[in-house]
């Protein structure tokens, strides 16, 4: 049971909390309208069917390589099929496929940075070497390095993808590790007879949490960046579910005359990687007062 | 500076192995071996004709003594035959680099051309109009992609001046104005990409620099603010700045990629898309191998620069 004094202290800090956010708000308002952006793609992501105006595959070979009319906002693409609504079903491979990369990589970045920051010495030294062995390959040429060996499936790119952002963020979270591990409450907890595992899971995480989630959103861009790339380049969801990087691809054979087809899924891929990257940003600003005002 | 140089030297040996066990192992995990792969292509051959090829590849060796083999083989400037052409890889690269290297000292060049004076004017006119205009600029650039910018161009290039990309690559030996216009578009565009990183950090290294002492007593004893800036100030705002090449140098690698598909250049990029389309695994291995390197050769270079512009960091590595 709560005592009252400590329960009006925590609704205190709450509301100061909460006043705190207010405030960044209306100094950041692109923070509020970047938050407003990705709430949206997400609530699109699952209920697409009910908001676009025709299906992804609708096709119409009458109406092929319309442009923006009253019917078809965004025009028609080669096999007439309507391109808002294929952006719109495109925000689903944009969010599936770019947090199931973006939760691999943090739940692998967390578990190496932690056991890298933790255990130290010799077990440091080795995870260190492999990242650094890893961070060698560029992120493009590593990801169709790994496809071309083991397929273009979706799964096998989420996973890749995932698996190579891991990389620079366990470095993060390890020299998280590296300042908490010396703080006087884990030397306390230590005293006391917790055990590592204990130590680790109750004191040493919940202290590193607001800089994964600080670093996560920072990396949500470039894994969108990375994952339309891809499909750009042919490697991603295969059609004809549409994914915005491929739908530039497709644009490419007609757009000299139709630039509408290049135009709107690229808009798409822009405007909701900013808006990951300014989020970040303002999560950065939330969550860690130390990194204020840093690029 | 010797001892410096000595120890980063080193330390890059146990990255450069890790990357070339990396990518001979990965490709140990395709589903067969290359003969077959090979053989594959051509439906089913005689038993001869695959224990020449077995030898050939010296697949009949144990993996550890073909990873040596492969290693030295590399060493010595042989990565291997194209299982597709026929020919050295080597062979191929050797025409296929110095478009893509071009590319890359091409956007390079640009980024930093674009983000100086964007990085210098933003810091000095803080919290004014045109800092949030370049500010917004940058977090703007950086959030478009490559490939999107360039099928603009081209697709409102041809609407507005009835331009569109060259269909045949000229090299620099062959035509240098010609090739200088086929490369500078794509330059152009990964070059503004790679910009944004610069002028963000040099704007806020930049802010630091301007509030020292020395450039107080620079302005105290009445330099003009032009010498004040760029010889008292920039060089020293320029030195952490420096660092981002090594940030920029993996990106690079894969935008070249991303534009020689667009614009149809006959670099390492096209060359590792096709190799990867037909399951042309020699190739595919030495292009991914050499990137890694880049990469690698470039952090170096960098630790070097850093080292030689601040002697502080060359002290503090015992």
């Amino acid at each position: 049971m709560r005592t009252g004094p400590e329960l009006l202290e925590r609704t205190a800090a709450r509301a100061r909390a909460a006043v705190r956010i207010c405030g960044l708000f209306r100094r950041k308002p692109l923070g509020l309208v970047s938050l407003a952006w990705i709430l949206g793609l997400i609530v699109l992501a699952f209920w697409a069917e009910l908001v676009a105006p025709y299906g992804y595959d609708d096709f119409d070979i009458g109406r092929r390589l319309q442009g923006p009319s009253r019917d078809h906002p965004f025009g028609t693409d080669d096999q007439g099929r309507d391109v808002l609504s294929r952006v719109l079903f495109g925000a689903r491979t944009t969010v599936v496929v770019g947090f199931s990369a973006l939760a691999i990589s943090v739940s692998l970045a967390a578990a190496v940075g932690v056991a890298s920051g933790y255990i130290g010495g010799y077990v440091d030294l080795f995870i260190q070497r492999l990242v650094f062995i890893c961070l060698a390959f560029p992120g493009l040429i590593f990801v169709i390095f790994v496809i071309s060996i083991f397929g273009n499936s979706p799964a096998t790119i989420i996973l890749t993808v995932g698996f190579f952002f891991s990389f620079s963020m366990s470095r993060v979270v390890r020299a998280a590790v590296l300042t908490v591990r010396e703080s006087p409450f884990i030397e306390a907890a230590r005293a006391l007879g917790a055990g590592s595992l204990g130590i680790v899971l109750r004191h040493v995480l919940p202290n590193v949490v607001p800089v994964i989630l600080v670093v996560a959103s920072s990396q949500v861009g470039s894994v969108i960046l990375l994952e339309s790339s891809l499909a750009f380049l042919g490697f991603g969801v295969p059609p004809p579910f549409p994914s915005w990087g491929r739908m530039l691809n497709e644009a490419q054979r007609f757009m000299v005359g139709h630039p509408h087809l290049a135009l709107f899924p690229g808009l798409a891929i822009a405007s909701t990687v900013f808006a990951f990257n300014f989020l970040g940003d303002f999560l950065r600003d939330v969550l860690d007062p130390r990194l204020r005002g840093q690029p | 500076m010797g001892r410096y140089f000595a120890y980063r030297l080193l330390s890059l040996i146990p990255t450069v192995v890790g990357v070339t066990v990396v990518v001979f192992v990965a490709v140990r995990f395709l589903p067969g071996d290359v003969v077959q792969q090979m053989l594959g292509e051509y439906g089913a051959a005689s038993r001869e004709l695959r224990e020449r090829l077995l030898r050939e590849y010296a697949l009949d060796l144990s993996l550890p003594q073909q990873y040596a083999r492969w290693v030295v083989n590399a060493l010595r400037g042989d990565l291997g035959v194209s299982i597709l052409s026929g020919r050295p890889v080597v062979e191929d690269l050797k025409q296929r680099l110095p478009v893509t290297f071009q590319l890359g000292v091409m956007a390079l060049l640009i980024a930093w051309a674009l983000a100086l004076p964007v990085g210098i004017l933003s810091a000095l006119y803080q919290d004014s109009p045109l800092d949030y205009a370049l500010r917004g600029l940058a977090i703007g650039l950086l959030a478009l992609p490559t490939f999107w910018m360039a099928l603009l161009i081209i697709s409102y290039g041809f609407i507005f001046f009835g331009w569109t990309p060259p269909l045949r690559y000229y090299s620099l030996s062959e035509d240098p104005i010609r090739n200088l216009q086929i490369l500078s578009i794509p330059a152009f565009v990964l070059g503004t990409h790679l910009s944004a990183i610069v002028m963000r950090l040099l704007r806020s290294t930049m802010l630091e620099v301007l509030r020292q002492d020395y450039v107080r007593t620079a302005r105290a004893k009445g330099l003009p603010e032009l010498v004040v800036v760029l010889r008292h100030a920039l060089p020293n705002a320029l030195i952490p700045v420096v660092t981002v090449i090594a940030l920029q140098v993996p990106l690079l690698v894969g935008g070249t990629v991303i534009m020689e598909r667009i614009f149809a250049l006959p670099g390492m990029g096209n060359y590792l898309l096709s190799a990867v389309q037909q399951r042309d695994y020699p190739v595919v291995q030495a292009i991914t191998l050499l990137s890694a390197v880049t990469v690698v050769a470039s952090n170096f270079a960098v630790d070097l620069l850093y080292g030689a512009l601040d002697p502080r960091i060359r002290y503090s590595e015992r």
